[in-house]
């Protein structure tokens, strides 16, 4: 199941533990991210890449705009 | 881009994912803090004053007058009922010359400009002295007044 959310649902589900995936390239990453955002490029996304993430908790993605 | 990042998630097994599909530049459109090599730049919102007059659209100009004429400005900003949506800009000569029985909404300018707050402060101080305009409003990305900028306050 996705949902597409606004930031006042974002920040609702920050503090509820979520965690958060900006999926830009590592350079963006690297100049500015959300704080407490992991960095896993699309490029790179796989069983592998997400292997430390939390299953049991709510996962968050963003890029620069959606597009 | 982030929405196939969750559907590939979603295939690989993630439940619930949601895709913050405004994206980094929505967060930074509303002041909110980031991290990273360039988090200490120098933006506007990091230089806002929020001491402008404001008033609302039902407001007679004699009374927004007497509050511009004891603020450091001539001009006011109109906020809608929520007291955060911009919604127009009584400018000097309006609020000189304009009937003073006359309610703010019938004489504003409405949908001023404004900038986001992320804008790097250097380019609008330079954008600010090109243009001869002596401050600019920012608001987030639904409209919510953030406050003015002024080019005394940008490098």
């Amino acid at each position: 199941m996705i949902t597409p959310i606004a930031l006042p649902a974002l920040r609702t589900l920050l503090d509820e533990g979520a965690q958060l995936v900006e999926v830009l390239p590592a350079p963006e990453y690297d100049e500015m991210h959300l704080p407490g955002a992991v960095n896993i490029p699309l490029k790179t996304l796989d069983a592998t890449t997400t292997a430390g993430l939390d299953r049991s908790r709510p996962v968050i993605v963003y890029c620069w705009d959606g597009l | 881009m982030s929405p196939r990042a969750a559907c590939r998630l979603a295939a690989l097994g993630f439940i619930p994912v949601f895709d913050y599909v405004p994206g980094k530049v929505d967060w930074l459109a509303h002041n909110l803090p980031v991290e990273g090599t360039a988090a200490g730049a120098p933006t506007i919102g990091a230089r806002l004053r929020h001491d402008v007059a404001t008033t609302f659209l039902a407001e007679p100009v004699a009374a927004v007058r007497a509050r511009v004429a004891a603020s450091r400005y001539e001009f006011a900003l109109v906020l809608a009922a929520d007291q955060a949506t911009l919604l127009g800009r009584l400018r000097p000569s309006v609020l000189e010359n304009a009937d003073p029985d006359r309610q703010a909404g019938e004489v504003m300018e409405p949908g001023p400009s404004t900038l986001r707050p992320h804008e790097p402060a250097q380019a609008i101080a330079e954008r600010l002295a090109q243009r001869h305009l002596g401050y600019a409003i920012v608001t987030d990305p639904e409209g919510r007044l953030l406050g003015t900028v002024h080019p005394s306050d940008l490098p």
